[in-house]
């Protein structure tokens, strides 16, 4: 019986040594989380999270002080990257935070007055511009944040939501009817 | 006898070609209204050149090329354009493309036509002789065809697709039937600009009029071109796959037939090649067939831009036609109705129903009985795409091959719990794809919110700078002053290395401060003559003069005031 | 939107399963003529169970009972069990594989198409280590003499366990041919001596040769149909042969001639049927192949040296749990790839 537990002992002495010098010998230096979690958010910058920018979201994500369903242009399946990366349970948006349909901001030329304060608002400089010239936006940069909409005096800028065209048009999921909808 | 080879998979489906080939290809009515699609290519949407109201001839370019991968369009009748937007077109998703209408005028004029003799061209000239005619490959790829004349390594084998293996489709097989000599010498063109020896056209075994045709053709011509029956199974008509049967080469994945020193052309671009060089002639017809649920099914040389119902009526529409398909039952495609027009892709039309086509059972689960892996051409296990396809497990789904599938549709033909599997893979393909686009534009945002971060910190550092140079200046400004007022040498002014503008101010501050102080503090202030004295006092108000100056600063690019 | 293709021309899933039941036919044929009806009895009655309990499955997990009734897969499970059972097995002996399999082993796992174990294989492992008592009483053949019962009190046997007066089960069962084998090898006996004992005929055991030969012929009607591929049968029975052949020529005496292995117990049916579940067994041609020289080799070395006698059952389940790896590793190179390594 004391021979049993001594051989227990060794057995379990000899692996732990094992285990310890392969977790220093064979350490992987893995990226940082926040650059992980970074490439899962969609970078559009727009603040929706409550913080300025999606590198600041994901490192408060990392330090734990954030939580994973407050991107809704990253959607559900957004939140659902981010459950798998951290091993926690995803959860559905806050009812304040819905996901929208992706759309670009469009400045409407008559009203605008060229004050260059929605230049100094876009996080992408996806706003082409000077002082007293026409301000107008680059559609193909434009990632739909809206954080342009509020600082324009005049009211000039609205989100037009993006049609679909042939070359953005998805097959969609095969749905089979298992039976006849009652 | 030439060495065939043959590639896996493949099925038999029943042909039902013998019923559009009983009669010669005919000339579709003139339409009154033609709706012409800017898009109807690989490649980007051609930007339109006219107006609304505008006149144009037959033949006339109304749409040009917007990049290197895009084609150009042309008028397919002389008339007026009625309209220049977004209409409802062949595509899956019956979302509408911008589409020239024209109002056909019944006159048929032409534009001016340029033929060209080939033999005095170069490959570049003939691709940009092409790209100007809108030449396309007709096979149903569209793919511009002065892009498929470039070329790295020499091509070594120049093969014309004759093959033509998806059932009910048999332009291509009239069009060899009654168009041989002309296919012959699109084929000598091509041949000519890509510098091949060998020439192979490559036939299913099923038309044997067609092959006898194209082989009194070659030979009226005395060109060294082979004629080569291959036997027919679906889908032998696939480029890459028609190229390993008469070559026994097998194209890499992802690469193009180029790479291996092969080139496809199907037999109607070559007939649009003879057009285009010797006629001078544009892209604006196509030969096409009209079958299924019609009264007479047969092929119709028609204009681009015609509707599909023109010339489903001209066939004889019977009742019972629930939905057309365009191209053939395995790989075409449902369109949104019979007003959409005839485009560059366009084929073959069938007016299809449930007698046709009987509607599918609903599917059962995968039962892994690989019957899909024996027919797969790609030789892909489609059970497992299905599986991963059907769970979103996209990563998986790429790894085993994807976007090696062709979309043939053998898999789903064979599959007996009537697993409808190209479209979980066109799901899967369609998905993977927009998260790629959404990863580059993240990508893309992220950078450039990036930059303008650096962007503003390089602005702040740089007024910083110029700040600090300000003060650096003003200050030896008001050292030199001190220097001269006073008669104590001055204290050797510090080298100022720093680069922090703080540091600096810091350093200034103290430096002004320690002048003060010596000037302050005159050594010669004891037994001063009167007149000495109102030479100090008026040299102090001088000095103060000069501090404002100094503490004046005002904006960075505004010179400092003069008083 | 549908997707082409718009015309399909399979081979439905019931028509395959279909064909499937007829191949056992030969086999079942030969086992009434030596083995009596009672077979019949244990077939009706695992049908019966395996479509009542798919059915109570089925509306359980709220899917329509119809299709999935009708794809005859239940079926097949069935009979594939009831073959495994001896013919005069009680009732509830059958009835209790048949639902083990039905609803554990098939539907739980996600019903048709997700089953990772053969299911009639998991009901049969099941009987044998809970009932190895009623498991291991075959009926003697009726070419041995002796005594026979007669349908109607088979009936009341299976039924109500009751037998005719002055019987006992030990005077109208014995062992299995397998069994037999084993038990006297254990005893000391030679392969020789054994092999003259009469329940043993040209082959192997009398009577269930001839079974075995029934289910080889239903087998190759399934090869020669396309129902099922070569590759699983062929390389199962060579590796049982090879083996049992290296052993024979070795040691005659206490190893059994090959042929004898391939006419006994379990090992045709499940070369051509039980291993054969494409829904269990591995996609790739390699790997197909890897399944069955393992099944054989496992069906083989438990046999001879291990503690059951017949073995095909435990070696198609270990064989199905490294389906998914076997698949893994034993990806084709693709049209296009075939110089790259994977």
């Amino acid at each position: 019986m004391i021979t049993a537990l001594w051989v227990m002992i060794a057995i379990a002495v000899v692996l732990g040594v094992v285990l310890g010098y392969a977790a220093i010998r064979f350490r992987v230096e893995g990226n940082p989380l926040v650059e992980k979690i970074d490439a899962v958010l969609p970078q559009t910058q727009c603040g929706q999270c409550g913080y300025p920018g999606c590198k600041p979201y994901a490192e408060a994500i990392a330090k734990g002080e954030a939580d994973i369903n407050l991107c809704p242009p990253g959607g559900e399946e957004g939140i659902h990257k981010l459950a798998e990366l951290l091993g926690v349970e995803p959860k559905p948006f806050g009812a304040d935070r819905q996901p929208r349909a992706k759309a670009v901001a469009f400045i409407d030329e008559k009203d605008c007055i060229g004050c260059t304060l929605c230049i100094q608002a876009c996080p992408v400089d996806a706003i082409a511009g000077a002082a007293k010239q026409m301000h107008t936006i680059i559609a193909a940069e434009c990632t739909g944040c809206e954080l342009c909409v509020a600082p324009c005096p005049v009211d000039c800028i609205s989100m037009q939501p993006l049609p679909e065209r042939p070359n953005t048009w998805k097959w969609k999921y095969p749905v089979i009817l298992l039976r006849p909808q009652k | 006898m030439r060495q065939l080879y043959t590639f896996h998979g493949g099925i038999h489906p029943p042909t039902n070609k013998a019923q559009s080939t009983t009669q010669p290809i005919a000339y579709a009515p003139l339409p009154a209204e033609l709706v012409i699609s800017l898009h109807q290519h690989a490649g980007e949407v051609a930007k339109p050149l006219v107006e609304v109201g505008e006149r144009v001839l037959k033949g006339q370019l109304i749409g040009a090329p917007v990049s290197g991968f895009s084609a150009a369009i042309h008028a397919p009748t002389s008339g007026t354009v009625a309209a220049i937007g977004l209409q409802i077109v062949a595509h899956p998703s019956s979302l509408p493309e911008l589409c020239i209408t024209l109002q056909a005028d019944g006159k048929e004029e032409w534009a001016a036509r340029h033929p060209v003799d080939f033999r005095t061209l170069s490959n570049a000239e003939l691709q940009s002789h092409l790209r100007a005619q809108g030449v396309v490959g007709l096979g149903g790829a569209v793919f511009p065809s002065d892009m498929k004349l470039r070329h790295s390594i020499p091509v070594e084998t120049l093969i014309m697709n004759g093959a033509e293996c998806e059932p009910y489709i048999t332009c291509d097989d009239m069009l060899m039937r009654e168009r041989a000599a002309e296919i012959v010498r699109g084929t000598e063109i091509l041949r000519h600009a890509l510098n091949t020896k060998s020439v192979l056209f490559g036939i299913e075994d099923n038309k044997p009029e067609a092959i006898a045709a194209m082989q009194q053709a070659i030979d009226d011509s005395s060109l060294p071109f082979e004629v080569v029956a291959v036997p027919t199974l679906y889908p032998g008509g696939s480029a890459k796959h028609l190229i390993k049967v008469l070559t026994g080469l097998e194209v890499p994945s992802g690469k193009l037939p180029t790479d291996i020193g092969v080139q496809c052309f199907n037999v109607g671009t070559a007939y649009s090649v003879k057009r285009a060089c010797d006629d001078g002639e544009p892209l604006i017809a196509r030969v096409v067939t009209v079958t299924g649920n019609v009264a007479q099914p047969r092929n119709y040389e028609a204009l681009i831009g015609t509707r599909f119902a023109e010339l489903v009526s001209a066939s004889g529409a019977l009742p019972g036609t629930d939905r057309y398909i365009m191209g053939g039952p395995m790989m075409g495609l449902e369109l949104p109705g019979a007003n959409v027009p005839l485009v560059k892709a366009s084929n073959c039309l069938i007016a299809a129903s449930d007698a046709l086509f009987p509607p599918q059972p609903a599917p059962l689960p995968c039962i892994r009985c690989t019957r899909c892996v024996g027919v797969c051409p790609a030789e892909l296990q489609p059970q497992d795409l299905y599986w991963f396809a059907q769970s979103n497990n996209f990563g998986k789904a790429q790894e085993w091959n994807l976007f090696d599938c062709i979309e043939c549709g053998a898999c789903a033909y064979v599959c007996p719990s009537s697993i409808p599997l190209v479209h979980y893979y066109r799901y899967a393909k369609s998905e993977i794809r927009a998260r790629d686009q959404e990863k580059r534009a993240a990508d893309l945002a992220r950078e450039r919110h990036e930059f303008r971060q650096l962007r503003i910190e390089r602005e702040k550092q740089e007024k910083a700078n110029r700040l600090a140079q300000k003060e650096r200046a003003a200050t030896t400004a008001n050292a030199k002053t001190v220097a001269e007022t006073a008669s104590v040498p001055t204290p050797a002014k510090p080298v100022v290395t720093v680069d922090d503008t703080q540091q600096l101010r810091i350093n200034t501050a103290l430096e002004r401060a320690k002048a003060q102080a010596t000037a302050a503090r005159p050594k010669n202030t004891d037994h001063l003559t009167p007149e000495q004295l109102a030479e100090i006092a008026a040299i102090e108000a001088r000095r103060s003069h000069i501090h404002d100056i100094a503490a004046d600063t005002g904006a960075d690019d505004e010179p400092p005031k003069q008083s | 939107m549908l997707s082409s293709p718009f015309l399909t021309r399979p081979l439905p899933v019931n028509q395959i399963m279909l064909r499937v039941l007829l191949a056992l036919l030969p086999g079942i044929a030969l086992y009434v003529w030596y083995f009596g009806p009672a077979i019949l009895i244990s077939l009706m009655l695992a049908s019966l169970t395996a479509l009542a309990t798919e059915a109570l499955m089925l509306k359980l997990r709220a899917r329509p009972l119809k299709p999935f009734l009708s794809d005859n897969s239940a079926l097949l499970t069935a009979w594939l069990l009831a073959l495994s059972v001896p013919p005069l097995a009680p009732w509830w002996l059958v009835v209790i594989g048949t639902a083990f399999a039905i609803v554990v082993a098939k539907q739980l796992y996600g019903g048709l198409g997700n089953n990772p174990f053969n299911p009639a294989m998991i009901g049969y492992a099941v009987l044998i280590i809970s009932f190895p008592h009623e498991m291991t009483h075959w009926v003697s053949p009726q070419s041995l003499g002796g005594v026979q019962l007669s349908f109607t009190e088979q009936m009341s046997y299976i039924f109500l366990h009751t037998l005719p007066p002055g019987l006992t089960l030990d005077a109208i069962t014995m062992s299995t041919p397998l069994d037999t084998l084993k038990t006297q090898l254990h005893l000391g006996h030679s392969v020789g001596e054994i092999r003259e004992l009469p329940i043993y005929g040209r082959l192997a055991g009398q009577g269930s040769e001839m079974v075995a030969a029934g289910f080889a012929i239903g087998g190759i009607y399934l090869l020669f149909t396309r129902i099922i591929s070569w590759h699983l049968p062929l390389v199962y029975l060579g590796t049982l042969f090879v083996m049992a052949g290296i052993f024979h020529l070795f040691d005659p005496a206490h190893y059994v001639a090959p042929l004898f292995h391939w006419f006994s117990g379990a090992a045709m049916i499940g070369a051509f049927f039980i291993l054969t579940d494409p829904i269990s067994s591995p996609t790739t041609a390699k790997g197909k192949i890897i399944f069955a020289a393992g099944a054989g080799m496992l069906t083989y070395l438990v046999r001879v040296f291990g503690g059951f006698p017949d073995s095909v059952a435990f070696a198609t389940i270990l064989m199905n749990m490294c389906v998914p790896i076997i698949d893994a590793y034993t990806q084709p190179a693709i049209f296009g790839r075939k110089d790259a390594h994977k």
